[in-house]
């Protein structure tokens, strides 16, 4: 994705900046970064500057914000508000919900489909993901799988959708043509993310309970092809709990959050060997790099806030103060 | 199916209640069968919780199997496994070794267990059980961990021991040292009040003074709480020493519940009333937990209670079990559970798992008043070279069970 190399892109990226400030003030859709923070106790999304790293704005949504997803022509943020049992839609002109589509029980992750204005959602209490049609406001269909769906994870050309139970343990690998899951695989105790990686042949499944990450392969046998490990050192077992995961296009890094650890890990996408850890806030949940990914954003539920994570150098840069609970990350490029 | 015999009433067998439709992906072969039976007894009439707001219950304990049959078929329908489960509930002072008897006859595997350790023991001791594994779901005597332990007995619920010492742990977080003890005159309010000692000693509290409460249980509605009682306790507890906290022993919910706000000095109340520590509460929500409390609710019209949690955690073990070996042989799922590899999410934030030691399932414990959740335990800085969760019970070293 990235054109120029990341190298390049560091060196030339202050000038970039000064650019794209610049460009803000002549034409109204050019902006710089933004970070979107759901904050799940406040009932809030807060929007931090991409360049500046400060809170800008703080936009009020629906109950217990969650999961986010942008729509496909980027013009809104859905927000899942899970005791409202709706998705609010934010339009990223305004910053404004502009209107809240009815999802189904409880909904805590969502997922837009690449080519159809479908939003995936899990619906924890009726062991279904119910597909949602966002232009027409109408739901298309709903999808049995274990129980208590969590983690959405689709494939870059949407032709797959893995469902985690976390109840069931299992990964439900869902055709998105039929809408049907066809394969199902044991993972980690207590699946909560999928993640497939740039070219869409591997999907990343991380365990709360196991602390792993089970690595599928997505193009011949669809099994768990390798099983990531987290050990870190001084801290307790129990606390090390593998929550969110981004991966690098350019197939170099896995990024993994620790959950109350208060790590991030950080995984050779070729081998799977954990390279590092990084020290972030408290109770680390979800992860998102930036559009150049030079950076790394995480949400930090306990401590509040957001730390920023180099990824050339692989430390954390600063910490940005948020809404309480601190939930789910995205960046609008 | 009922059957109004003097000596057993039979509740219902074969109770597998699939209430959720299921895509069509069950593999073509027979399904491997596991078939579980619920071994329980009837609540004695006489029994009933203090507080009129305690809803009485006559299926604790077995709505708990029911659920975590369903949530087993869930999985195992992916993987070829199906689980059934069959029940007895034996009348109060009945014949158990007769319910066991009809279990094995129905057909049971593994055995859950919802009596009291004395008809437990009487179940452990007898013929008919072969080799078959027990989960204990109900009983908290330590004795049962310890010096009575068996090696086919595996404990769902946690011990009074891992109860008391969870509470301990957080009256030193609070700097609640200086404890007064109140205890019932049952045999489980005397192992409780030994226990709490126990933890005391452990924790580094200090017991100033203890009393047992002189009366026999009052009638629930004649005693409204202020009739005698708010005259007679703080009469009671003058000649206690001054304290932090005042500590109840009221297992079988007799009196504990009188103390709140009605002491001689303005003192917290803890134990068995007041502040708990108990496995499992309705009010808890966090890692999940909602969700189990949700699917509880829909299938059973009612809270789920610590047995009930017990009872769930024991049939989701076979369940994960069989599921990560792909196997229902015994020995198999056995080795498996026994391993380091075994860890079940019992939504309480960590994962639990069996001591090799005396089989007890270690698990963090709620701390909770009648309305919220106040902590979990382990407490930040009760430290342990294993895990902290053994910081709760007796640890490896200390055990007195030998198999």
């Amino acid at each position: 994705m990235p054109i120029l190399s990341r190298e390049t892109t560091a060196m030339i990226k202050p000038a970039l900046a000064g650019l794209a400030l610049g460009a803000l003030a002549l034409a109204p859709f050019a902006h710089a970064e933004r970070i979107f923070v759901s904050n799940e106790q406040d009932n809030t999304v807060s929007v931090i500057d991409g360049e500046s790293l400060e809170v800008i704005e703080v936009i009020n949504v629906g109950r217990r914000p969650r999961a986010m997803a942008f729509s496909s022509d980027g013009s809104e943020l859905f927000v899942a508000v899970g005791d409202d049992e709706a998705i609010d839609m934010i339009d990223l002109e305004t910053l404004q919900v502009v209107r809240s589509q009815s999802s189904g029980e409880d909904p805590e992750v969502i997922r837009v489909d690449p080519n159809r204005p479908y939003i995936y959602v899990s619906n924890e209490d009726d062991n279904i993901v119910s597909v949602l049609d966002y232009e027409r406001r109408t739901l298309v269909t709903e999808i049995p799988v274990g129980v208590e769906p969590e983690g959405l994870g689709i494939s870059p050309d949407g032709r797959w959708l893995i469902a985690t139970t976390e109840t069931s343990n299992m990964a439900h690998i869902i055709d998105a043509e039929i809408m049907e899951a066809v394969h199902h695989r044991l993972v980690g105790a207590r699946p909560r993310h999928a993640e497939f990686n740039h070219d869409g042949s591997k999907a990343w499944v991380s365990a709360e309970i196991a602390a792993t990450v089970s690595v599928l392969d997505m193009v011949d046998t669809f099994d768990v092809e390798h099983t990531i490990r987290f050990d870190v050192p001084g801290v307790p077992r129990e606390t090390v709990q593998a929550v969110g995961v981004q991966l690098t296009s350019d197939g170099r890094y896995g990024f993994v959050a620790l959950g109350p650890s208060n790590r991030v890990a950080v995984v050779d996408q070729q081998t799977y060997e954990v390279l590092d850890y990084i020290l972030v806030g408290q109770r680390v949940w979800h992860l998102a790099l930036n559009a150049d990914e030079s950076r790394l954003y995480t949400t930090n539920g306990v401590s509040g806030d957001v730390t920023v994570i180099d990824v050339e150098n692989l430390t954390a840069l600063q910490s940005i103060p948020v809404g309480r609970f601190p939930w789910g990350v995205i960046v609008q490029p | 199916m009922m059957t109004p015999s003097r000596s057993l009433r039979w509740l219902a067998a074969g109770g597998i209640a699939i209430g959720l439709a299921w895509p069509a992906v069950v593999p073509a072969e027979t399904p491997a069968s596991i078939t579980l039976g619920y071994l329980g007894m009837e609540r004695p009439d006489d029994l009933e919780p203090l507080s009129v707001l305690d809803p009485v219950i006559d299926d604790e304990g077995i709505q708990g199997a029911r659920l975590a049959i369903n949530d087993n078929n869930a999985t195992g329908q992916f993987l070829g496994q199906e689980f059934v489960l069959v029940e007895a509930m034996v009348e109060p002072g009945g014949d158990v070794a007769a319910g066991l008897e009809q279990l094995i006859e129905q057909g049971a595997d593994w055995i859950i267990s919802g009596l009291n350790a004395e008809d437990l023991q009487e179940v452990m001791q007898h013929q008919a059980l072969g080799e078959r594994i027990v989960f204990n779901a109900a009983a908290r005597d330590n004795d049962l961990r310890g010096e009575s332990c068996h090696v086919q007995l595996f404990h769902t619920v946690p011990s009074r021991r891992m109860l008391t010492d969870a509470l301990a742990q957080f009256l030193g977080y609070k700097q609640w040292d200086d404890w007064a003890l109140v205890y019932g005159n049952t045999d489980e309010d005397r192992l409780l009040a030994e226990t709490l000692r126990e933890s005391a000693e452990r924790y580094g509290h200090t017991i100033v003074g203890e009393e047992m409460w002189p009366y026999d249980p009052m009638a629930r509605r004649s005693e409204g709480g202020f009739h005698d009682i708010q005259r007679e306790i703080p009469v009671f507890m003058q000649e206690l020493a001054d304290h932090d906290v005042l500590v109840i022993a009221d297992e079988t919910d007799y009196f504990g519940e009188y103390f709140p706000f009605q002491t001689w000095l303005p003192r917290p109340v803890a134990g068995s009333q007041g502040l708990i520590a108990t496995a499992w509460h309705r009010s808890h929500e966090s890692w999940g937990a909602v969700q189990l409390q949700r699917r509880f609710e829909r299938a059973a019209d009612r809270w789920m209670t610590p047995n009930d949690f017990g009872a769930w955690l024991a049939v989701r073990s076979l369940g994960e079990a069989a599921a990560r070996t792909g196997s229902v042989e015994p020995d198999e799922v056995i080795e498996y559970m026994l391993s380091d590899e075994f860890e079940l999410a019992g939504y309480l934030g960590f994962p639990v798992s069996y001591r090799t030691w005396d089989h007890q399932l270690r698990q963090p414990i709620l701390i909770t008043g009648p309305r919220m959740v106040a902590s979990v335990s382990p407490q930040e800085g009760y430290l342990h070279p294993r895990t902290p969760l053994d910081a709760m019970g007796a640890d490896e070293g200390e055990s007195q069970c030998q198999f």
